[in-house]
């Protein structure tokens, strides 16, 4: 157990390459209600998120969830990345109040809640932390919803199921009511399931019952790692950190400097995400490929032609692949596939070759 | 075969026939870590005092090192165990050896915890 962001977490509970290869095999259960749950409503919440996120949320429909970034004008460059999250519009209030939940990282969650309510107007918007009093569970893998509609009824279930990615709905799952989502940190399909704290513990009981027999496997920070990490998806601290260029990390699609219809729109750092939008960025991200099972870690310089042209900032083993694996910035020359260089992992120099991303794609589409 | 004894770092010894001591890491280490992905292993010849590394054991989390419990002079080491780290896990303090040494001092083996009081350890 270690602690997470000030939380008690479990590494592993029984093996990080076992848990991880039942995630893809199979379905795997992780417990993230670590992560900041925040709700946002109020008859001026859609124009005040549109005004704020980096990502368009003006034509966002409900049950449909947006990978976004957070940013605020602050810093030397005119633009600070306070998080990446997912912002996520609910059904309407009974009277029509448009109402919506963000998600961001345990990590951020204190900055990102001080700036929110920071810019909140006069009146208009009602912001609640949501994070103490829910819980999220992940289950991820290919049986992953099947799984989970288990302990729907009929109706809930089919609604689960037809849910396309990044789609979210409301439903009772073993009994409670809960917010699902069609997303998750793995390259898997899956759904994330949010249900009152006070009942989480019967929840998970109920999903690892119904998944047991499926070869479930609780899942810890462990196996999140090494799955998300295969998966090339960015974690905040090591590949979007707050002086980050999005564009140059591949995360341009979090931005939408303009509105659906044309024209620019305004939030916080457009101008200068603007700017380095149309710059050529000094470094780009990159997967390396390692042929040996030893890990570089963050922080490990790359080396080519004698002189160091980057760092890596996540590694690990690749269960899924049998080899190491990182994700690295390199200076935009090297940054081709195929490109061998030297990842200095403890001194020691180990080959490795630039490769495209994401390292793992899931065999077949979601039907 | 001579009494094993351990280090506070997990490591155990046991003094050979012919003056050698043979070196491995405690059953507990082992599933302590799980995951094993790499292991370094020293040169023969090279020559290592108690409570220096003697080379590394990596999981998919973390690194470990692996202290030398006596000093001496590295005479041997098992080298197919990199290549079959499951024989940690089966067998920590047979086929699992890692290293032999020509201990330096005999005495050294003296300040090292014997099985009762390393289990106490362990459970603490």
């Amino acid at each position: 157990m270690v602690d997470f962001a000030g939380w008690w977490m479990p590494v592993q509970y029984s093996s990080i390459v076992d848990e991880h290869l039942a995630t893809r095999q199979a379905v795997g259960m992780f417990d993230v209600s670590h992560m900041g749950r925040l709700a946002i409503e109020g008859p001026a919440a859609h124009g005040w998120l549109e005004s704020l996120l980096t990502r368009r949320v003006a034509d966002i429909a409900v049950g449909q969830a947006r990978y976004t970034l957070v940013t605020s004008d602050e810093g030397p460059n005119g633009v600070t990345i306070l998080d990446d999250a997912l912002i996520t519009r609910e059904a309407d209030a009974a009277d029509g109040t448009p109402r919506f939940a963000m998600v961001v990282n345990a990590s951020n969650r204190d900055r990102v809640v001080a700036w929110l309510r920071s810019r909140l107007p006069a009146a208009g918007v009602a912001f609640a932390d949501r994070t103490a009093d829910t819980a999220m569970i992940a289950v991820q893998g290919p049986l992953a919803v099947s799984t989970v509609c288990v302990l729907c009824g009929d109706d809930d279930a089919g609604r689960i199921s037809g849910l396309g990615n990044y789609r979210a709905t409301r439903a009772f799952v073993a009994g409670q009511p809960a917010a699902v989502s069609r997303t998750g940190y793995t390259g898997e399909d899956g759904v994330e399931v949010v249900v009152a704290a006070t009942v989480a513990q019967d929840v998970w009981q109920a999903i690892h019952d119904a998944g047991a027999p499926r070869g479930l496997k609780p899942c810890g920070l462990g196996a999140r790692d090494t799955l998300r990490l295969e998966a090339g998806m960015p974690l905040y601290g090591h590949e979007l950190v707050a002086s980050s260029d999005p564009f140059a990390i591949g995360l341009g699609l979090a931005v939408n400097l303009d509105a659906a219809g044309g024209g620019p729109r305004q939030f916080p750092g457009r101008d200068a995400l603007a700017r380095m939008k149309a710059a050529q960025p000094a470094r780009v991200r990159v997967g390396l490929a390692f042929d040996s099972k030893r890990a570089a870690r963050e922080g490990s310089p790359v080396v080519a032609a004698g002189h160091e042209v980057g760092s890596v900032t996540s590694g690990s083993l690749a269960p899924s692949l049998g080899h190491a694996v990182a994700m690295a910035l390199l200076d935009r020359e090297v940054a081709a596939a195929g490109v061998a260089v030297d990842v200095l992992v403890r001194d020691v120099p180990q080959a490795a070759k630039v490769v495209p991303l994401p390292f793992y794609k899931r065999p077949s589409p979601r039907g | 075969m001579a009494e094993m004894k351990f280090a506070k770092s997990h490591e155990w010894v046991r003094p050979e026939a012919g003056g050698l001591a043979t070196v491995g890491i405690s059953k507990y280490a082992v599933e302590a870590l799980t995951d094993l992905v790499f292991m370094q292993l020293p040169p023969v010849g090279r020559k290592v005092k108690a409570g220096e590394s003697l080379g590394e054991i990596e999981s998919v989390k973390a690194v470990s090192d692996i202290y030398a419990p006596v000093s001496g002079e590295i005479v041997e080491v098992n080298t197919v165990l990199p290549n079959q780290l499951e024989t940690l896990g089966a067998d920590p303090y047979g086929a699992g050896w890692i290293v032999r040494i020509k201990p330096d001092d005999p005495a050294e083996l003296a300040v090292l915890l014997d099985q009762t009081a390393y289990d106490a350890l362990v459970k603490s």
